[in-house]
C-alpha cells in the first residue's frame, strides 16, 4: 500500500527554491520550478553526497552546490558529461496547491 | 509561410552561419544551399593533412548528408551558381535551376590565383583549393616523380610538404626572397627555410616563373633567368583572390571583395555576405577562426536580433606541417615607434620575437618553440599592459611566478601520460588527451566539462590549452576574442553591465528577456553574476534575488563538504576582547561546535553547525554584538592589522585604528569576487598588506596604498596606487577603489586578474590623477553602502527573514492513498 503523505503546500516553497522533508527514508528534497512543477529527489548528489536542496534550480535542473554537478529533475539523471542518478519521488499537487508526497 | 533563405556556397563560412542561424532561430527560415563542389561541407584547413596522408576525404567532412536533412535544409550539390536577379529575387543556377529568396547569403569563398603564363592551361597544373585539387595532385604523387609548387607562402609549402610526404621531389619557387613573408620576419623565415631543407625540399628563391612547358601536360618549368627544370606536376599556390564574380554580375558594390558593414551586409540590405568573398573595413580574411566570428554575427542579424556586430580580428598563423613549430601573429615587423624583444637560439632552432609599442604587444614570431603562442596572442587581444613582466616576456607564461609549478612542469607535451595536469580534480595528461580525441573536444570549456581538467582552481589552464594545441594542432581554435559570460547568451560580461546600465534594467527577468537568453531562467554561471550586476547597478532600487545566490550567500554561512555550516563573525580590524572571546567560547559549547579555528585573517571559525541552528547561533552572537564576517561571500572579506604604533616600537602610524575604521566603514559591500585587506603599521608589514587585494603600509610621512595583490592560487604581489597622508584620504581612497573594481570588473574576477588586465596605470587614472572621479566614485560607493550595511544575522535570526531557509517541511498526517484500495 502506498502512502501519501501532505507535506504542505506549493507555495511553501520558493519559486526556483528547495525545502526539505526529513523521512525514514532519508531526506528529500522538494523542488519548484520557474513553470511551477515540483519535483521530489532524495537530498543527496550522486557524485559525493551533496545537499541538493542548496543549489540553484535552473528549467528542469539543479547544480548541485560542492562540485556543479547538474541534476535533471525530471528523470533523476546528471546532465552529460557528468555520469549518476539520485532516487526520484512521486508528489501530487492537489487543485489547491497542496503537496502529497507518495512514499 | 516561412521566409527563404538562398546560401549561395557550401564551405565553412556559409555552413557555419546556417549552423549558427539555426541554433537562434530554428524555424524562421526555409534554407537552400548552392556549392559548387559535389561534395557535402567539408573541413578545407585540413586539405594538407589529407595531401600528406595524415587524414583522409571521410575525416574531413564536417556536416553529413543526414545534417541536411535533419534540418530541413536543401542542398544543391555541383550546381554553380551563375547570376543574381537582384530586382525579382532570384536567383540562377549552371544546371538551369531559378530560385527565389527572401534573403540572400553570399559565402562564394576565394579562388587561387593563377599566373598568366603560357602553358597555364596544361593538364597537371593545379591550385590548392579544394579536393578536387587534392585529387588531382594524389593522382600523380607517385614516389620519385618532380613536382614544383609556385609560391612560398602558408599554402604553398603546405602542399609541398604535402607532396614530399607523398615521395615526390619537390621544388618550391618563391619570388620573394624569404619565405612566407606575410607571416615571418627574415631571421624566423631563413630558419624555417632550413628545416625544410633538411627535410628534403628545394628552394628557388627569387625565382620568376616565365613559362610552364608541356604539350599534351606538364613536362617543366622554365624560369625569367632562363632555366628550366622539369616537372609531372606544378602546383600554383601564390594567392586567393576574393570569388567575387556574382557581385560583378549582379551589380553588387564590391572593391577588392565583396564590401560588407558590421553587421556583414552588402550594399543590397536583402544580401548578407560572409567568409573570404568579404571585404571587411578594408580587410580581406583567409583564415578559419575569423571567418567563424563573422558567421555567428551574420546569423544574429539574419535571425532579425541585431545586436552583435563584426569589428575586424586580430589572427594569428600556425604552420601546419607536421614536426615544425611556428607561429606569427599581428604586426611582427613593426615600425619607428615600436620595441623589438628578441630571443634567438639558433643551434636549438628557437627564434622569438615580439614586437611592443607602448607596453603593448602588437605581434609576435616564433619559431622552434610556440607554446607561449596563444598566450602572447591573449595579451596582444586583450591589449594588456606587460610593463611589469616585460624582462621575462620572452621567458613565456611559466616564468611569471605560478606558485606550484616548477620550469619541468611547464611543457605539457614532454610529459608522460601518467602526470597528473590538474591537482584539484586529479586528471592527469593520458585522461585529458584520450578525452580531446574521442570526445571531439576542440575548447577549454569542452575539456573542463567532460574532464573537470583545470575546472576548478584554474592555476593548469595553460598546460590544459598546450595539450588542446599539441593534439589538435592548429585545430585548437583559441578562446574567442569576446568570451561570452556562459552558455546562455552570446553576450561578454562587460556587454552585460553595459545594457543593464543603458537600458535601466532592474531584474534578472528583465535581462534574460531584453538581451534574448537561450534559457528562460539561465543557469547556476549566470544568474548569480546578474544579481551582482544588478546589484552594483541600481544600489537601494535592486531586489536581491536570493535564488540566484550561491547558497553561501543565500543563507549567510559556508556550507561544508558534510552539509553543515561554518559561521566567522566579523573582528574589527582583528581586534577582540575578553567577553566576545567568552561569548565565543559559550556558544561553541552551547551549540556543541565541533571545531573552533582561527582564520587566516585574524578572525574566529565556528564549523561543523547545522543549518536549523544558525539562526539561534546568529542571535547569541549579536547579543555579544558579533556580526557577520561576510566569511561566505563575494564581499568585503577581514581587514587584517598588526598592533603598529600603539604597542610597537618600529610602528610608524596607528594601524589598528585604521584598520578598525576600514573595516567599519567598507563591511556589508558586496564585490565581484571576495575583497580582503590589511593594514601594517610600517613597511615592516607584519600584516602582509601587501598580497591584500587593498593593502595599506604605514611610513612616517603618511600611508601607502597597494592594490591588486593575491596570496592565492597565484601569488601576486601588490602594485602600489600611491602615497596619501591622512586617514580620511586611506578612506576616500579606498573607497574609489572597491567601487571602481566593483563597477568594471567582471563577476569572479580577483583584483588581481583585473589589474593585470586593465592595468595599474589605468586604475591609477581613474582614481589618483582624476580627483573629480574619486571623489565621483567615492560618492557611489557611499550611496551603495547606505543599503548594504545590514546584520544578515540579524535580520534571519530576530526580524523575521527567510525563515523557510532554516526549517524542514512538516510532515502531515498520513492519509492512504484513494486510488489503492486497502489490504
Amino acid at each position: 500500500m502506498e502512502n501519501r503523505i501532505h507535506i504542505g503546500h506549493r507555495n511553501d516553497i520558493p519559486r526556483l527554491g528547495s525545502r526539505v522533508v526529513q523521512t525514514e527514508q532519508g531526506e528529500i528534497a522538494l523542488f519548484r520550478t520557474a513553470d511551477d512543477a515540483v519535483f521530489a529527489v532524495a537530498n543527496r548528489c550522486p557524485h559525493k553526497n551533496g545537499p541538493l536542496s542548496e543549489g540553484i534550480v535552473h528549467g528542469h535542473t539543479v547544480t548541485c552546490p560542492l562540485h556543479n554537478l547538474r541534476l535533471n529533475l525530471e528523470n533523476g539523471q546528471a546532465v552529460a558529461p557528468d555520469e549518476g542518478c539520485v532516487e526520484q519521488f512521486t508528489v501530487h499537487v492537489d487543485a489547491k496547491g497542496q503537496l502529497f508526497l507518495t512514499m | 509561410m516561412k521566409e527563404k533563405l538562398i546560401c549561395i556556397g557550401n564551405g565553412m563560412a556559409g555552413i557555419r552561419t546556417i549552423e549558427e542561424l539555426i541554433k537562434l532561430v530554428p524555424d524562421k527560415y526555409e534554407i537552400t544551399v548552392f556549392g559548387a563542389e559535389p561534395y557535402v561541407n567539408y573541413n578545407r584547413i585540413l586539405l594538407s593533412p589529407v595531401l600528406s596522408g595524415e587524414n583522409t576525404i571521410d575525416d574531413i567532412i564536417l556536416n553529413e548528408e543526414q545534417w541536411y536533412q535533419d534540418n530541413d535544409i536543401t542542398l544543391h550539390k555541383g550546381h554553380t551558381v551563375v547570376s543574381i536577379d537582384r530586382g525579382r529575387r532570384q536567383i540562377q543556377s549552371d544546371k538551369g535551376l531559378t530560385t527565389n529568396y527572401d534573403r540572400l547569403l553570399l559565402a562564394t569563398g576565394s579562388n587561387p590565383f593563377i599566373i598568366q603564363v603560357p602553358g597555364h592551361t596544361l593538364p597537371g597544373v593545379v591550385g590548392f583549393r579544394n579536393i578536387e585539387d587534392v585529387d588531382t595532385m594524389l593522382k600523380v604523387a607517385i614516389e620519385g616523380k618532380k613536382a614544383v609548387v609556385i609560391g612560398g607562402g602558408l599554402l604553398g609549402l603546405e602542399a609541398a610538404n604535402g607532396l614530399l610526404q607523398q615521395g615526390m621531389q619537390v621544388t618550391v619557387v618563391h619570388l620573394h626572397d624569404t619565405l612566407m613573408e606575410q607571416q615571418l620576419d627574415e631571421a624566423a623565415a631563413a630558419l624555417l627555410k632550413n628545416a625544410l631543407e633538411k627535410r628534403g625540399l628545394t628552394f628557388l628563391m627569387a625565382t620568376e616563373t616565365a613559362a610552364i612547358l608541356g604539350e599534351n601536360q606538364v613536362t617543366g618549368v622554365r624560369f625569367k633567368d632562363g632555366l628550366e627544370i622539369s616537372a609531372d606536376l606544378v602546383v600554383m599556390a601564390v594567392g586567393i583572390r576574393p570569388n567575387i564574380a556574382l557581385a560583378q554580375q549582379a551589380s553588387l558594390y564590391y572593391e577588392r571583395g565583396i564590401v560588407v558593414n558590421d553587421t556583414l551586409q552588402t550594399f543590397d540590405p536583402r544580401i548578407y555576405a560572409v567568409g573570404e568573398c568579404v571585404q571587411h573595413r578594408k580587410q580581406l580574411y583567409g583564415l578559419v577562426a575569423p571567418l567563424f566570428e563573422q558567421a555567428k554575427v551574420c546569423a544574429n542579424h539574419l535571425a532579425s536580433l541585431g545586436y552583435s556586430r563584426y569589428e575586424g580580428s586580430t589572427i594569428s598563423t600556425k604552420l601546419k606541417v607536421t614536426g615544425i613549430d611556428l607561429f606569427s601573429a599581428g604586426d611582427f615587423h613593426g615600425n619607428k615607434n615600436t620595441d623589438e624583444l628578441v630571443f634567438q637560439d639558433p643551434s636549438q632552432g628557437i627564434y622569438k620575437k615580439l614586437v611592443i609599442e607602448d607596453n603593448r604587444i602588437k605581434g609576435a614570431v616564433l619559431y622552434g618553440d610556440t607554446l607561449d603562442g596563444s598566450w602572447y596572442f591573449q595579451l596582444m587581444r586583450d591589449n594588456v599592459d606587460i610593463s611589469a613582466q616585460r624582462d621575462r616576456l620572452l621567458f613565456g607564461q611559466a616564468h611569471l611566478g605560478d606558485s606550484g609549478y616548477s620550469d619541468s612542469q611547464t611543457s605539457a607535451t614532454l610529459m608522460s601520460d601518467a602526470t597528473e595536469i590538474c591537482g584539484c580534480n586529479g586528471v592527469c595528461k593520458g585522461t585529458i588527451v584520450n578525452a580531446i580525441i574521442e570526445k571531439n573536444l576542440f575548447t577549454l570549456e569542452d575539456v573542463r566539462l567532460h574532464t573537470k581538467a583545470s575546472g576548478s582552481c584554474g592555476s593548469c589552464t595553460a598546460l590544459v590549452e598546450q595539450l588542446l594545441t599539441f593534439t589538435l594542432g592548429s585545430e585548437y581554435s583559441d578562446s574567442p576574442k569576446t568570451k561570452p559570460l556562459c552558455g546562455c547568451t552570446e553576450y561578454t560580461h562587460d556587454d552585460i553591465q553595459r545594457v543593464i546600465r543603458e537600458q535601466h534594467l532592474t531584474s534578472i527577468p528583465a535581462v534574460i528577456h531584453f538581451m534574448n537568453w537561450k534559457k528562460p531562467d539561465g543557469c547556476h554561471v549566470c544568474r548569480p553574476a546578474l544579481n551582482y550586476y544588478l546589484l552594483c547597478a541600481w544600489p537601494g532600487e535592486y531586489q536581491d534575488d536570493a535564488q540566484s545566490r550561491f547558497i553561501n550567500e543565500r543563507v549567510h554561512a559556508n556550507i561544508q563538504k558534510d552539509g553543515t555550516y561554518s559561521v566567522v563573525p566579523r573582528i574589527w580590524g582583528g581586534m577582540t576582547t575578553p567577553q566576545e572571546l567568552r561569548a565565543l567560547a559559550d556558544i561553541a559549547e552551547k551549540f556543541q561546535v565541533p571545531t573552533v579555528k582561527f582564520t587566516g585573517g585574524q578572525r574566529i571559525d565556528l564549523l561543523g553547525l547545522k543549518k536549523q541552528d544558525l539562526p539561534a547561533v546568529w542571535r547569541d552572537l549579536n547579543q555579544a554584538g558579533l556580526v557577520s564576517g561576510h566569511a561566505y561571500g563575494k564581499a568585503l572579506r577581514t581587514v587584517k592589522t598588526c598592533v603598529g604604533s600603539e604597542w610597537c616600537r618600529f610602528g610608524t602610524q596607528n594601524s589598528t585604528e585604521m584598520g578598525i575604521k576600514l573595516e567599519k566603514f567598507t563591511w556589508g559591500s558586496w564585490t565581484p569576487h571576495k575583497f580582503k585587506m590589511a593594514v601594517s603599521g610600517c613597511p615592516r608589514n607584519c600584516s602582509e598588506a601587501t598580497i591584500k587585494d587593498f593593502g595599506i603600509v604605514a611610513i612616517e610621512s603618511g600611508w601607502e596604498l597597494h592594490v591588486g595583490g593575491n596570496g592565492g592560487i597565484k601569488v601576486r604581489v601588490t602594485d602600489l596606487l600611491c602615497k596619501v597622508e591622512s586617514q580620511e584620504e586611506v578612506l576616500e581612497y579606498c573607497a574609489a577603489f572597491i567601487q571602481l573594481y566593483r563597477e568594471e570588473a567582471h563577476y569572479l574576477e580577483r583584483t588581481a586578474p583585473w589589474i593585470e588586465r586593465v592595468g595599474v596605470t589605468y586604475v591609477q587614472e581613474r582614481i589618483v590623477d582624476d580627483a573629480d572621479n574619486r571623489q565621483q566614485l567615492y560618492e557611489h560607493f557611499l550611496a551603495s553602502q547606505q543599503a548594504a550595511q545590514k546584520d544578515p544575522w540579524q535580520e534571519r535570526a530576530t526580524e523575521g527573514v527567510a525563515q523557510h531557509e532554516f526549517t524542514f517541511l512538516n510532515v502531515g498526517t498520513s492519509q492512504s492513498s484513494a486510488t489503492d484500495g486497502g489490504a
